[in-house]
């Protein structure tokens, strides 16, 4: 009997704080490119306003739209436009995703600092990444199989780059597929014949970003569109945002939200 | 009825139905898996599904073949088989056959203790240190390979191939022993000779139960195995097992959509290999132990 | 003479197996521990992460896997022994029997992932719990169900049949043996599962992914309802989502190290238990 006393008393005392608590409470979830913006905007928010409770998420463009259509985010990160066919299945969910560009990023190409190869076209880009070239010389480098890194299906990084670069094309079947921006830039940085794309605001020493087309990747061409491989970034709420959803956008489209942003490596909207 | 008696029955009726609770939770597993996995059939056949060598889930007119998947599965779950097959049977038979009492006490519960090494630490260790040797080593452009994962699986089933084929050589009696250096055999001769082909049956349960651990493994695969969704031709090419798929991609599958089928439905697969494993190991076990003259 | 030396080659070979085994092991520890250390510090263990994950500690983390493995346990723990209690002192062998038996030892079998998804269909979508203590609590507990099952049965069977026969013979009713003899006698066995299956849980990863683990989070947890960061799911998630690499990293060193020891030290107390207990019971 002891043992199921104890057992019960357990069961209360968790109960008791079972009582769901409806504090000022929202979720962020979604695209890896802009986690970071994400989360280090909802630390100074909170630091800001005690009362506020936001939680962040990676996983991917595509989880954070999931999460939003079936109700389990108040935010959905995207570096990528929604689909029609999740705007459809959105809307039989009753939900109507609105988007707001939060900064604008490039996607740049990037290699292994060793690489000899400074810039490419979009072209080569394109060969490379869908499988027509497989080795550095073909493309005016050395002779060293190239080794390609690119998103798994559920990042918007990775659909825009096959909407930017590769036009459609599929990826070809052995790149190795990561998680996250991280994933890739880290790889790429072990990798001596590696080749991958990461946002702009990933982009360190460890790594050697190429010139594409002739032009740099840097936030004037982002901005200006120069950059070929340039894209808004955006957060999509329920409808238009109220509350502590609506406060915590305006911060980050605000001046102070906009210069995390660029502190993170991103590109203001200003 | 007394109230007592009354109250008997009532214990018993309660005690009745909560033991059924296991029962019901593993068909409750199977009917979700069948639910959720099934609808995916109508859109492709089962074969095209466990045949196809394409697995491209969110292209705009997307693909389903789980071939590169299984193939995964099995490759790695094979190269894992090679570590702690070895490693694990050898250790038992230590133990059974060479430590002294002392040490079989530490050794012992040592190793059970090394069995409880979270699966998430072993995937971190083969990311950050064994990557970069593999790398180097190998010379391979990645270190994240089918080869990475069968090393760290490997290590993983060890301690649990070790205890289990320990306690079939164990249930071996004494009398075989002794029978056979009567005969004039040696220690070692009698081990090759009469103890292992003894404990046969008990040491094949061990495999298969670490392999179906190793199968069923998540977090060190989607950590290590690399994530290149095709069939792999060495076992340095980076691969993408079935659990390593179903956790990195599910949560970018909006409910009741193909891809979220799909993936029940590799899970469906992923369940039906490892209860036939399990049944398989039973079957073996029960029979080992008729043989050797042991209650059943 | 060739026997001989095929003997001292074969044993070579033995003593081999064991000592790789035991390098591979403890070199993971080794590593993880020899650079984790460097990271654990009073605020490591007390506080939360801060500057996007670079600096601060992990406590939420550390909380959060003590709420998940309370809840999982609370859930398995009744259930569990009322199902041990079932088979060994109610139920006569029998077909029943054999089922439930089949059932829990093909349970232990499944592979974490598949209790997630299992979690996410039953817990988190169709009974409405979201992404919560709650939900992970529940997939965690049906993990854990079969691991107390088995210990529970097995100290419950260790007791000899005379001891409940005697009891019986006194004129206590069934329930009154399992309640004043049996149980008392069987608990150290009892509590060797449970804190086995505390240690399984503590370090699970997969069950939590869709049913309650978060990335990051301010504050700790203010019902069973919200989510909860996890120090396996910590470690993941700084590996392969981490937004700074260089000092998370070593951020995940330092929550391996403190995972490490805690499944460990859990598992080590219970083996140790166990030890005490076969020697006791003649």
């Amino acid at each position: 009997m002891k043992v199921f006393g104890k057992v019960w008393v357990l069961t209360l005392l968790a109960l008791g704080f079972a009582l769901p608590c409806y504090a000022e409470k929202i979720v962020v979830a979604g695209s890896t490119t802009v986690l970071p913006i994400a989360q280090k905007a909802a630390e100074v928010f909170m630091d800001k306003n005690s009362s506020a409770d936001i939680s962040v998420r990676g996983g991917g463009s595509s989880v954070g739209i999931a999460s939003l259509i079936d109700g389990t985010c108040d935010i959905a990160d995207a570096s990528r436009a929604i689909k029609d066919a999740e705007l459809d299945k959105a809307v039989s969910n009753g939900r109507s995703p609105k988007a707001h560009v939060v900064a604008m990023d490039g996607i740049c190409v990037v290699v292994h600092p060793s690489n000899d190869i400074s810039a490419l076209s979009s072209k080569q880009i394109k060969d490379i990444f869908t499988g027509a070239v497989s080795n550095w010389k073909d493309v005016g480098g050395s002779d060293e199989k190239i080794v390609v890194i690119a998103r798994d299906s559920a990042s918007g990084t990775f659909e825009a780059f096959g909407e930017l670069v590769l036009k459609g094309g599929k990826t070809r079947p052995d790149a190795l597929l990561q998680a996250s921006n991280q994933a890739v830039a880290s790889t790429v940085s072990r990798t001596t014949g590696a080749i991958g794309y990461i946002g702009l605001g990933y982009v360190t020493s460890a790594v050697k970003a190429l010139v594409v087309d002739g032009v740099e990747a840097s936030k004037k061409t982002v901005l200006t569109g120069e950059y070929p491989v340039g894209r808004p970034l955006f957060m999509y709420t329920n409808g238009a945002p109220k509350g502590l959803i609506k406060e915590f956008i305006d911060f980050i489209l605000s001046q102070e939200g906009q210069k995390l942003a660029e502190e993170e490596g991103f590109v203001g909207l200003k | 009825m007394t109230k007592g008696q009354v109250k008997e029955k009532a214990y018993k009726w309660t005690f009745t139905i909560l033991a059924f609770s296991s029962l019901v939770f593993l068909t409750g597993i199977v009917i979700v898996l069948f639910k959720e996995g099934l609808p995916i059939f109508k859109k492709i056949s089962v074969l095209q599904f466990l045949g196809g060598r394409a697995w491209y889930p969110t292209y705009s007119t997307p693909e389903f073949g789980i071939l590169p998947l299984i193939s995964a599965s099995a490759l790695v779950t094979l190269g894992a088989a090679f570590v702690c097959v070895p490693l694990g049977v050898g250790s038992a038979l230590y133990l059974h056959e060479l430590a002294s009492h002392r040490q079989r006490a530490i050794l012992k519960p040592l190793i059970e203790l090394l069995a409880s090494i979270p699966s998430v630490v072993y995937g971190f260790f083969g990311m950050v240190v064994l990557t970069p040797i593999l790398q180097d080593i190998f010379h391979l452009p990645t270190g994240l390979c089918a080869l990475n994962a069968s090393i760290v699986l490997g290590i993983m089933a060890t301690p649990t191939v070790c205890s289990l084929a320990d306690d079939a050589l164990n249930y071996v009696p004494k009398a075989f022993r002794e029978a056979s250096f009567a005969v004039g055999a040696n220690r070692w001769q009698t081990l090759t000779r009469v103890v292992i082909p003894a404990a046969g049956s008990g040491i094949s349960t061990a495999i298969i139960l670490g392999m179906s651990r190793a199968i069923g493994e998540t977090m060190t695969v989607l950590m290590v195995a690399g994530g290149a969704a095709m069939i792999p031709h060495s076992f340095f090419e980076p691969v993408r097992p079935m659990t390593a798929t179903i956790a990195a991609e599910m949560g970018e599958a909006p409910m009741g959509g193909d891809h979220y089928h799909a993936l029940f439905a590799i899970a469906l697969v992923l369940f039906m290999v490892t209860f036939i494993f399990n049944i398989a190991a039973e079957m073996i076990s029960r029979r080992f132990r008729i043989k050797l003259g042991l209650s059943g | 003479m060739r026997a001989k030396l095929t003997q001292k080659l074969g044993f070579f070979l033995l003593f081999f197996c064991i000592a790789a085994t035991l390098l591979c092991l403890g070199s993971i520890i080794y590593f993880i521990a020899s650079r984790g250390i460097k990271v654990i510090s009073w605020e490591f263990l007390t506080q939360g992460p801060r500057m996007s994950m670079t600096q601060g500690g992990v406590a939420p983390a550390i909380v959060g896997t003590l709420y998940l493995t309370l809840g999982a346990i609370i859930f398995a723990l009744p259930l569990g022994l009322a199902c041990a209690i079932y088979l060994c002192e109610y139920s006569p062998k029998g077909f029943v029997v054999n089922i439930i038996r089949i059932s829990i030892n093909n349970l232990a079998g499944v592979p974490s992932v598949v209790f997630g998804l299992f979690g996410l269909a039953v817990f988190v979508k169709f009974f409405g719990f979201g992404v919560s203590i709650l939900s992970g609590s529940l997939a965690l507990g049906i993990l854990a169900l079969p691991l107390i099952i088995s210990s529970a049965q097995e100290a419950l069977l260790a007791i000899p049949q005379s001891i409940r026969e005697a009891s019986l013979s006194l004129g206590a009713t069934r329930w009154e043996t399992i309640k004043n003899i049996v149980l008392p006698t069987a608990l150290p066995g009892i509590l060797t599962g449970v804190i086995l299956s505390i240690g399984r849980v503590a370090g699970e990863t997969a069950p939590i992914l869709f049913t309650a683990a978060a990335f990051y989070l301010r504050g700790y947890p203010k019902s069973i309802f919200s989510e909860v960061m996890a120090l396996p799911y910590h470690i993941y998630a700084l590996m392969t989502e981490g937004t700074h690499p260089d000092k998370q990293t070593a951020i995940a060193y330092g929550c391996s190290l403190i995972l490490l020891a805690m499944v460990l030290f859990i598992s080590a107390t219970a083996i140790f238990i166990r030890q005490k207990q076969k020697g006791a019971h003649v």
